[in-house]
């Protein structure tokens, strides 16, 4: 085994390696890399994310743990699933995004409670939006303040919604 | 209902009994700390219209006028979860830290484990396991929805749950929330009881007590084990904390609750149990407009 290249395997977890250079198998992101990628992309603060650790189980799926454990560990789940990487746009979970998303600061869009409700049900929907085209953490006003609803995708002046269809709710 | 009928030298006001039994659950929610504050919850439902009411004897459950707490915006968003009032009892009475390794030994569809990881600030670890890989995925369901991140989640037997995967020896507290026969949730589910038979108790209470007796063993000397059943049968209550008490290093433990109950039975059926289990409590549909419910506190010795 030992003469192998490690590859992923996707009955187990992997904690990710710290930083690109502690790379071991081939294609996995590092903690850096993705603690990197929402600062850029939502500006939420790297520091929100010190005290959790990070692990891939089945290809480019990332999971967020709170804490750590001893890697690899074969187990049916660990944390939340977080971020589907391994492909050109990294896609963020719905779930990470109501669980975080409210320290984002940029390619945030609030929607009208109107707008937020054709969300909820999955469905894409117009958008007047200038800013980038990909992921955008929509929210809604709620209670006092915006709440992340989840993950939108912006393309061709359309916002889809992939909330998973359980999640779906027709408000 | 004629199954119920053997308990009724152990129930004061029988008929008041039967008559709760006979009626629908009020509509009762949890409200999710780890993604919002019982207030803005609170908040969010008054912005939809939707009434609810505190429960005296917890800051975090609510009654709600609305028989589909599903579809409000406080639920989307993962800020309130439906559970049943008494189903929230146990985890209040095992009252874990934050920090501390906590088992949920049957933890499917993970009420109890997400209610575990927001009393701990979802810091520290909860090993959420079940042997049925289809519930599972309710549960991993739940906890996402619910925003916790301090759950791993595995699928064993809990009887003989192997520890191998975790680099600790031991937990420090465990949740043995138990697979019963439901006698209980008559009102949530009327036909329950349509396929009650003696040798299912029976064959059920032998899980239960290998389940509880793996459950002391992995938790640490000094840690706490809450035991409960959503049965009134005593062959699935006090008799499998007997059995405990007799095979395992532990004693059983006062607690309080600020709901209405009386003490575990000490004899049934011309078995004798041990008189501690009186410090057990049983909680009946009459007294507190709930389900049925049973709950043991239990400290690990050496």
């Amino acid at each position: 085994m030992s003469h192998e290249t490690p590859t992923n395997d996707g009955q187990r977890f992997d904690r990710l390696p710290e930083t690109p250079a502690d790379r071991e198998v081939e294609g996995r992101a590092s903690r850096q890399e993705v603690v990197e990628w929402w600062d850029q992309r939502f500006g939420i603060p790297p520091e929100t994310f010190e005290g959790y650790s990070f692990w891939e189980k089945g290809k480019g799926k990332i999971w967020i743990l709170r804490g750590d454990l001893g890697s690899p560990i074969r187990i049916e789940a660990l944390g939340m699933a977080f971020l589907r990487t391994r492909q050109e746009h990294w896609k963020p979970t719905t779930n990470a995004v109501q669980r975080f998303g409210r320290r984002a600061s940029k390619n945030v869009v609030e929607l009208t409670r109107e707008q937020a409700r054709t969300f909820a049900r999955g469905e894409t929907q117009e958008l007047d939006w200038d800013g980038d085209w990909g992921y955008l953490v929509a929210t809604h006003e709620l209670a006092g303040e915006a709440e992340p609803l989840g993950v939108g995708l912006f393309v061709h002046g359309e916002l889809q919604s992939p909330v998973p269809k359980g999640r779906q709710r027709d408000l | 209902m004629e199954t119920l009928e053997r308990y009724e030298p152990l129930i004061e006001d029988f008929d008041a009994f039967l008559d709760a039994c006979g009626r629908s659950l009020p509509s009762v929610v949890r409200v999710n700390t780890i993604k919002a504050t019982v207030e803005r919850a609170k908040r969010a439902l008054d912005e939809q219209g939707v009434g609810w009411t505190d429960r005296e004897w917890s800051d975090t459950v609510l009654e709600l006028d609305t028989t589909n707490p599903g579809s409000t915006w406080a639920s989307f968003h993962g800020w309130i979860h439906g559970q049943e009032e008494v189903s929230a009892i146990p985890t209040e009475i095992l009252d874990p830290e934050p920090g501390e390794k906590v088992w949920d030994a049957c933890a499917a569809p993970g009420s109890k484990t997400t209610q575990l990881a927001a009393l701990m600030d979802d810091e520290g670890l909860v090993v959420a396991n079940d042997n049925n890989l289809g519930r599972l995925s309710a549960l991993r369901f739940n906890t996402e929805r619910l925003g916790v991140t301090n759950t791993a989640v595995t699928n064993q037997d809990a009887r003989n749950f192997s520890l191998k995967p975790f680099d600790f020896p031991a937990f420090d507290r465990a949740l043995v929330d138990v697979p019963c026969s439901c006698e209980g949730t008559i009102r949530k589910n009327p036909t329950t009881l349509d396929e009650w038979t003696m040798s299912h108790v029976r064959s059920v209470a032998g899980v239960q007590k290998g389940i509880l007796r793996r459950a002391i063993q992995a938790t640490r000397e000094g840690g706490t084990v809450v035991y409960s059943t959503c049965t009134f049968a005593p062959e699935e209550n006090e008799a499998v904390v007997d059995h405990a008490l007799a095979a395992e290093d532990c004693r059983l433990v006062e607690f309080d609750v600020g709901l209405d109950s009386r003490p575990g039975v000490t004899e049934w059926d011309g078995d004798e149990y041990d008189e501690s289990l009186a410090k057990a409590k049983r909680f009946y549909p009459h007294h507190n407009d709930t389900g049925g419910f049973f709950c043991a506190k239990l400290e690990v010795e050496a």
